[in-house]
């Protein structure tokens, strides 16, 4: 076990050095000269070149590699370029709103989807399965968009069961008053995606063998689905899981926006609009990063839900 | 067309000659499947309409602002006049102030200046047939030239993402070795980083546009082309056509490209399919974001994004026009590709 884990982080070291490459190069040499972007309109050209030589620009390129390398691992990005606010800081006040928004999110679609899926998984083939299926294919073909748009007219303007928009301090305002509009939306619009996903993956396993012979000998069909057929798709449904799970951490950019939540990816969009480079590149390594250590923790709870699993 | 089918059902011997070929026989299986052939009467009349606007037939003047602004749709009636506060007229004897204004020396001069061009007043029109916007631009032609871009957008995306994937894919596949594992590095690279996350860092380098939209979504959404095509590649360079090509004395590039890549070509075509409907929704919600098109063009996002507050005052027109139009396109897109997946792929008829 612990020879597999080191194994495993071992081999994450050549992908993470290629995500610094790849964001480095990028905004190297397709993102316009950091100096100007900072100096802004009016700067003179003794200003530029003054920021350039404060940032390093006049190095060589592996020297620049190596300060954004020190700056990675020693976690110290410095300023905003844009608000002068500390990029560290900028994460942990930012966080917070996000996580406020998306773990109610995430933990709402899987516990929601996973029955409706079971249930449609079960009626395959029925005109219930086929109406719902027929619905999800229209419902998926709306842009995420207009259901926020017209989520926010009627519940919020016209029924007024919630506030518009809003945040405030108290995280526990947040949650009871601001973050349930936004959730009700994100689960009603994830919940046809991710019911179709766990419909096929519960059809892969109603078709086995052991369905049957455990109906054979005379398992109660509740029986037949709950101990077995879940047990069995529980794989692919935790690497689905782990694959949302890295999404919580910068959230959903539009909700975000839409309800002018302060949390992260409004502020990495926010960044993004202002050419901030620092803040971006810091979001986007740290992301690939803990995405890698999910990954990885997904690969150990195939372990515990499957001890037939083997890691090597 | 219906010799294959006759030589389908004919004589073994004739069957033998000439059989059947892949695409034959997904056309004829396509036929069959009555959801996905009514999809591709949609998908056609779409594009139609596309070429149409792209060469300037209709929508050319999208821009003019042919209504009155929010002027309703024609089925509503125009709206209502507003009663505006009327401000009663000051009473008494005008007061004559051109010694003090500064100003009226000069203005016989102007009244003679503005004499000398004509002024006309257009008509507006008070009701547009699906409405028109803020501007009092039509939402039809609107419409019409946004489904354009919007769906040029996820083709072109989607056409330049199926070229990267299935060329590196093809090289990752056929070769393996030290190229592969190269390949499968840059692969896992990608797939790393967040996909939006991604996009935001590609978007904060490459500006605002069409082109570069789609160079976005296209640099970004290749991992998943590459992934299946290096399967079928690791799958097909061992088969035996592709060793008697080999012994014939075909080229390397001549046995990937001319001999595997039309035996995989299914599998690209389907999964391009996925991809433009992935993208046409990607570029409603960057151009929502400001990250899109530019403020000159129109598209579903741009539109959508207007619609937000256009909504609160009640002009729902433009709403349901975008909305709509993405609907249907999206739903007949996603059906067809579906169709097609089951007449090339048969095997995966009924799995999701």
């Amino acid at each position: 076990m612990l020879a597999y884990l080191i194994r495993r982080l071992w081999q994450m070291v050549p992908t993470l050095a290629g995500v610094v490459l790849l964001v480095f190069f990028l905004f190297k040499y397709f993102g316009g000269d950091p100096a100007e972007v900072l100096g802004g309109l009016n700067a003179s050209k003794e200003q530029v070149a003054a920021i350039r030589t404060q940032l390093g620009l006049d190095e060589p390129v592996w020297v620049q590699l190596w300060i954004f390398v020190k700056r990675i691992c020693t976690f110290n990005w410095g300023k905003s370029w844009a608000t002068n606010e500390a990029v560290s800081n900028l994460f942990a006040t930012r966080l917070p709103a996000t996580l406020t928004v998306m773990l109610p999110i995430l933990i709402l679609d899987v516990i929601m989807a996973m029955p409706i899926a079971m249930w449609v998984a079960y009626q395959r083939g029925s005109l219930t399965d086929r109406s719902i299926m027929v619905a999800t294919t229209v419902a998926l073909s709306i842009s995420f968009l207009v259901y926020v748009i017209i989520g926010q007219y009627v519940f919020a303007f016209q029924l007024g069961w919630f506030p518009v928009q809003g945040w405030s301090d108290s995280t526990w305002t947040n949650l009871t008053v601001y973050a349930p509009l936004p959730v009700l939306l994100a689960v009603m619009v994830g919940i046809a995606p991710q019911t179709r996903l766990y419909r096929s993956f519960l059809l892969d396993e109603l078709g086995q063998d052991y369905v049957r012979t455990a109906r054979a000998k005379g398992m109660t069909e509740g029986s037949v689905l709950f101990k077995h057929v879940l047990r069995n798709a529980m794989i692919p449904i935790l690497t689905n899981i782990g694959l949302q799970l890295p999404g919580i951490f910068v959230g959903s950019f539009l909700i975000e926006v839409f309800f002018s939540i302060p949390g992260l990816g409004r502020e990495v969009l926010l960044a993004v609009n202002r050419s901030d480079f620092p803040v971006i590149q810091a979001v986007t390594i740290y992301l690939a990063f803990l995405t890698m250590l999910i990954n990885l923790l997904t690969d150990l709870a195939y372990k515990v839900a499957d001890p037939r699993v083997v890691l090597k | 067309m219906n010799t294959a089918v006759l030589s389908a059902d004919g004589a073994p011997g004739d069957a033998l000659q000439h059989s059947e070929g892949v695409w034959h026989a997904a056309w004829r299986r396509f036929q069959s499947d009555r959801v996905g052939l009514v999809s591709l009467v949609v998908v056609v009349a779409y594009l139609l309409l596309i070429v149409a606007s792209s060469l300037g037939l209709v929508a050319k003047g999208w821009q003019t602002e042919v209504g009155v602004p929010d002027a309703p749709p024609a089925f509503m009636g125009p709206a209502k006049a507003q009663v505006a506060g009327v401000i009663e007229t000051p009473k008494g004897a005008n007061v004559d102030l051109s010694d003090i204004d500064p100003l009226a020396p000069r203005y016989a001069e102007w009244a003679e200046r503005a004499k000398q061009f004509q002024t006309t007043e257009t008509v507006k029109a008070t009701t547009l047939p699906f409405g028109g916007d803020r501007l009092g631009r039509d939402v039809l032609s609107k419409t019409i030239k946004g489904t354009e871009i919007s769906v040029f957008v996820g083709v072109a995306a989607a056409l330049v993402a199926a070229a990267i994937g299935t060329l590196l894919g093809a090289f990752g596949g056929y070769f393996g070795g030290k190229v592969g594992d190269l390949l499968e590095w840059v692969y896992n690279v990608f797939e790393s980083i967040p996909n939006i996350l991604l996009i935001f860092a590609f978007a904060a380098v490459a500006g605002r546009g069409v082109q570069s939209v789609v160079i976005i979504l296209a640099f970004t959404g290749w991992t998943g082309m590459y992934r299946q095509v290096r399967a079928e590649f690791i799958k097909h360079s061992s088969r035996e056509y592709v060793r008697s090509a080999e012994a014939i004395g075909a080229s390397t590039l001549s046995r990937m490209f001319r001999h595997i890549l039309p035996n995989v070509s299914h599998v690209v075509l389907v999964r391009m399919g996925l991809l433009v409907v992935g993208f046409i929704k990607a570029e409603v919600i960057l151009s929502y974001l400001g990250l899109g098109v530019r403020v000159d063009q129109v598209s579903w996002g741009t539109m959508l994004a207007e619609a937000q507050a256009e909504l609160i005052l009640g002009h729902w027109w433009q709403l349901v026009s975008a909305t709509v139009f993405m609907a249907v396109f999206v739903t007949a897109f996603s059906l067809m590709a579906d169709a097609l997946r089951d007449a090339l792929d048969p095997k995966l008829r009924g799995l999701e």
